[in-house]
């Protein structure tokens, strides 16, 4: 449904968005990451139509953004960052307004207007001026205007910023739901939300794509992908070390922390969790070990994405954090 | 044009409007005029001392009073909507700029229509007290309403430029001043001193007032209209100039 081709957008000297591919089908929730000012509000600005780029395509539906901008705009729905709305509308009002502008009439008007608010739970506060809400209702007030003409593709700008625990939980919940027959594109700062909703993520940085996968997939490039920690009631830190490292199929290991006794093991070869966590297993019954813990690391997102994303010299400093 | 391409003009305008009459500035604007226009017509004018049966100490001094208060209406038009961040979501609507730049310019020239319109008292009057031109009349009222609209265009593409609505508002009452000054007599009959007269023709050919003082007399000639009507669209397309270099960064 959204196909990205090379797309490029330089401010004056500054290269915001440095040659950006990607496609999109339906059914897919892909998770667009990046530290701030990597380019993802610009690029989501250009797919939407909002700015036009300096170089390369988008294509919404096969309809071209550049030479059919309405065909393309109409299968859009799109919630831009800061979620604007008109402060002196009522949220009905807004609510109409757009569905109007989507060229909806009459009964199926007001029936994409019911729908909407009860999705985004604005019953409470459906004859109050935008002005007067707080931030949660007036996002969701932006949010239920992107989604009011049930279009196929989605477009969110960060669409759980200055949400609570709750109403982020409802958010991500709906974006999976409707994830399921739409093609959703979303931002976000919050690497859980990608475990949760996604189906696939790109990490873009200093406008370009670093990583490109699903959510497993990219947690797997972390450091500790695969590695087995064991922890223990007790014992000395170095002694199980050692005895550790005799083991045939261990690279290395490291102690995590003395009290409780943590130590975390990494294969000789990639894939050999499994091998692995059953020999720790053995040898901690032959040496009367006892466990309170062993499992396999699944790798962590956010330190694939610290990794990826921090200059080369702060990479070591942070590796040895 | 058809009616597909008329209709999200025709929601924009209507959301402009609900906007205009939601917030105080279509009351402040219509309620001063109508007092302004009162008190220069009656006193400072002297209307009833004229004896004339004729509306131009009326007319007379709406390129003056439109001078700061059109601006005043036109200068939210597009910058608040960039402060907002709400021209993120109508530019990315299925709407052409061009269909919200004249959905957004005829809602506020419909405020200044009605204000217009408005100031009905005086025709009465005048033709309670004696036998006017009614047709000289509806000329000055055309022309008055063409005024402001030229005004609004003007006000709408200094909008445009910038989310600060006095920085807007100040760049209009600039333009429009030269607009005023580049055929008034007293800077005309300056300019006859020592400039040749195709120059100072030049110059007062550009004012608003060569132009609204010839419809004032009842003569609606095709020019002046014509005049009106071009400075309207050149103040819209630079308008749509302005947004898309503004979206282009």
């Amino acid at each position: 449904m959204i196909k990205v081709r090379n797309l490029k957008k330089t401010f004056g000297p500054k290269v915001a968005v440095d040659g950006v591919s990607f496609t999109v089908e339906k059914g897919e929730v892909l998770g667009f990451l990046g530290p701030n000012g990597a380019g993802k509000s610009t690029t989501m600005r250009m797919i939407t139509g909002f700015i036009p780029p300096t170089d390369g395509e988008v294509s919404i539906g096969g309809h071209d953004m550049l030479t059919d901008p309405i065909a393309a705009k109409r299968l859009i729905g799109y919630l831009p960052e800061n979620a604007p709305s008109y402060a002196d509308m009522t949220v009905q009002g807004f609510l109409s307004f757009s569905a109007e502008l989507r060229g909806l009439d009459g009964a199926a008007r007001s029936k994409a207007v019911d729908r909407v608010m009860e999705m985004c739970f604005l019953e409470p506060v459906r004859h109050q001026s935008v002005e007067t809400l707080s931030k949660g209702y007036r996002h969701r007030t932006c949010f239920a205007q992107s989604i009011i003409h049930d279009p196929e593709v989605l477009v969110l700008d960060e669409p759980t910023d200055g949400l609570d625990p709750n109403q982020k939980h409802e958010v991500r919940t709906l974006i999976r739901r409707m994830g399921e027959k739409k093609a959703i594109i979303f931002s976000t700062h919050i690497l859980e939300e990608v475990e949760a909703v996604c189906s696939r993520a790109i990490i873009i940085d200093r406008g370009k794509i670093v990583a490109n996968g699903t959510p497993r997939e990219l947690k797997q490039r972390s450091e500790n992908a695969g590695a087995v920690t064991l922890r223990l009631l007790d014992g000395s830190g170095t002694s199980v070390k050692s005895r550790i490292d005799q083991l045939p199929g261990v690279e290395r290991s490291v102690v995590v922390s003395e009290s409780p006794l943590t130590v975390r093991a990494y294969p000789r070869k990639n894939g050999a969790s499994d091998e692995l966590s059953k020999a720790l297993g053995e040898i901690a019954l032959k040496e009367r070990w006892q466990i309170l813990e062993l499992h396999t690391e699944e790798g962590r997102l956010d330190e694939v994405f610290r990794n990826i994303t921090l200059p080369d010299s702060e990479t070591s400093k942070a590796a040895k954090e | 044009m058809s009616t597909l391409a008329l209709h999200p003009i025709r929601t924009i305008a209507k959301r402009e409007l609900s906007g205009y009459f939601s917030s105080p500035v279509a009351f402040v604007f219509i309620v001063i005029f109508l007092l302004l226009s009162g008190f220069f017509t009656f006193m400072v004018a002297g209307f009833f001392e004229r004896g004339e049966a004729g509306l131009l100490a009326f007319f007379s001094w709406h390129p003056w009073l439109y001078l700061f208060l059109v601006p005043a209406v036109g200068m939210r038009m597009w910058s608040e909507e960039r402060r907002l961040g709400t021209i993120e979501l109508l530019l990315t609507m299925p709407v052409t700029p061009w269909q919200a730049i004249v959905g957004k310019f005829f809602a506020a020239w419909a405020v200044l229509g009605l204000a217009l319109v408005l100031t009905f008292p005086v025709v009465l009057t005048v033709n309670y007290l004696g036998h006017p031109d009614n047709g000289v009349i509806f000329a000055g009222y055309l022309g008055s309403f063409l005024m402001a609209g030229a005004y609004l265009a003007i006000s709408a593409m200094t909008s445009a430029m910038t989310r600060n609505q006095v920085v807007s508002f100040i760049v209009a009452v600039v333009i429009s001043l030269f607009l005023i000054l580049a055929g008034w007599p007293p800077v005309t009959n300056m300019l006859t001193q020592w400039a040749p007269s195709w120059f100072v023709d030049g110059v007062a050919a550009f004012s608003v007032m060569t132009h609204f003082e010839s419809i004032q007399k009842g003569v609606i000639d095709s020019r002046d209209i014509l005049y009106f009507l071009s400075l309207i669209v050149f103040a819209l397309f630079t308008t749509g100039v302005i947004i898309r270099a503004h979206r282009a960064g």
